[in-house]
């Protein structure tokens, strides 16, 4: 079981039918290798389009067509491209459905650290900060400890993408909403049980009456 | 009609000590490499860099940061370039970090005679520090201001003789709002044509906004 892969899928089946998203660099491109048959999808990628689709094959990659990371991508039918200051004019507007970023920390308040680990680290935000505000929703994906510690903390120690602005969290252990009320765990992973969670999240959490479990299909 | 076609060397020529450069580009997809080349060569110093990022150390902008011609970059991303880094701890060049959407807009704001805007991304965070900030309909925002540049140095795929421009697929990204925003705008394209033979609905940047066309021969 690749923990990666099961948070990938979880991920996929929070996102609707016809939704504009968008995909960080990393363990969140592996979402749209999960997206459910029948679901319609279209993918922004802040460099410059809509549409974005499959990593080409090996001998088949254009240079003139990456994405956000850089890579060789691939346009689906009716796709577009735009330049840069229309690409955050769909984020900030508002027309971005979903959002998936990784994260080295969040907080009880939703607040994001991804950026930057001062003296460090310092690559800069990209945009992250952007699409973070923008996006209707914000779903961090990301395994749930950095070499055992908690990244799912009370306050942030890190400096901050954004303030309040995460709705969802999933790891190979949970699926956490961010709530008025602070962090609600609603649904487990495979094979964690709620004192495992419990262990590896600094922050405190509210169990879900209605306590669910994702991802069993993965389980042998 | 004025001939805006000139030499590599006299673009380069064009590009002194002190300016501030606009470099389209996204992770060096849609950088103008051949000018970059002619700059890493002439070895002008003491530039301002504006540009998303700083590319790779063997490729975009990176280039003149490894030859150390950027007393500032401002930029999204330097995470690509560990030379960016390194000139940053050292204290050689001073870089200022900006969300990639406030970059785009303050570019957009310097080449469309708008004093500033008022934007979301960043509020609560660093980028926010020393910003006045304003609540509108309850939502809070900060105050960002305009960039404008000496020079924009940008890629088409396709000019014509006038400085319409065509941008291949993902290369577009900063280019035709950088082409607003600078003095002077030499674009590096891979295909001259004549006059004409760009359809204006295919039109994706005016040559109004293009003092000089170099290359062709791609």
């Amino acid at each position: 079981m690749d923990p990666k892969i099961v948070i990938a899928k979880r991920v996929a089946e929070l996102l609707s039918h016809g939704n504009v998203v968008n995909l960080g660099i990393g363990l969140p491109t592996m979402v749209a290798n999960h997206i459910p048959e029948g679901v319609d999808i279209t993918f922004h990628s802040e460099n410059g389009f809509l549409g974005l689709g499959p990593v080409p094959a090996e001998g088949q990659e254009d240079w003139e067509l990456v994405n956000a990371g850089g890579m060789p991508s691939s346009i689906v039918p009716g796709g577009m491209f735009f330049d840069s200051a229309t690409s955050f004019s769909i984020i900030r507007g508002g027309h971005v459905d979903a959002t998936v970023l990784g994260a080295m920390e969040v907080d009880e308040k939703g607040n994001l650290a991804n950026w930057k680990i001062p003296g460090k680290m310092v690559p800069g935000m990209g945009g992250a900060m952007d699409l973070v505000v923008g996006a209707k929703i914000v779903i961090i994906s990301m395994v749930h400890t950095q070499k055992g510690k908690p990244k799912i903390l009370k306050q942030c120690t890190l400096p901050l993408t954004a303030k309040e602005q995460v709705d969802i969290i999933v790891t190979e252990m949970a699926l956490i909403r961010v709530t008025k009320d602070g962090l609600v765990l609603e649904e487990l992973g495979p094979t964690a049980t709620i004192e495992d969670v419990i262990a590896a999240t600094e922050a405190n959490l509210i169990i879900s009456p209605n306590l669910k479990r994702f991802g069993t299909e993965y389980l042998n | 009609m004025i001939n805006k076609i000139i030499s590599i060397t006299e673009a380069a020529d064009m590009v002194k000590d002190g300016m501030t450069v606009m470099v389209g580009g996204f992770l060096a997809n849609g950088t103008p490499e051949t000018i970059i080349d002619a700059l890493v060569e002439k070895n002008v110093k003491n530039l301002t860099l504006i540009c998303n990022d700083t590319g790779f150390p063997d490729k975009g902008v990176g280039k003149m940061v490894v030859n150390k011609q950027f007393k500032k970059i401002i930029a999204s991303h330097v995470g690509t370039n560990p030379e960016t880094a390194n000139q940053m701890n050292s204290g050689e060049t001073e870089v200022v970090l900006t969300p990639q959407g406030t970059l785009a807009e303050k570019v957009r704001c310097g080449g469309n005679g708008l004093g500033g805007f008022y934007t979301p991304t960043g509020v609560g965070t660093e980028a926010a520090e020393g910003k006045e900030h304003k609540v509108i309909d309850g939502k809070e925002y900060i105050f960002e201001t305009p960039l404008k540049a000496d020079v924009a140095l940008l890629r088409a795929s396709t000019a014509d003789k006038k400085g319409n421009l065509i941008f291949k697929k993902t290369m577009k990204n900063f280019n035709p709002i950088m082409a607003t925003a600078a003095d002077l705008v030499i674009v590096e394209a891979d295909k001259i044509v004549e006059v004409g033979e760009i359809d204006p609905e295919h039109v994706m940047c005016s040559g109004i906004f293009v003092d000089y066309i170099v290359g062709g021969d791609k």
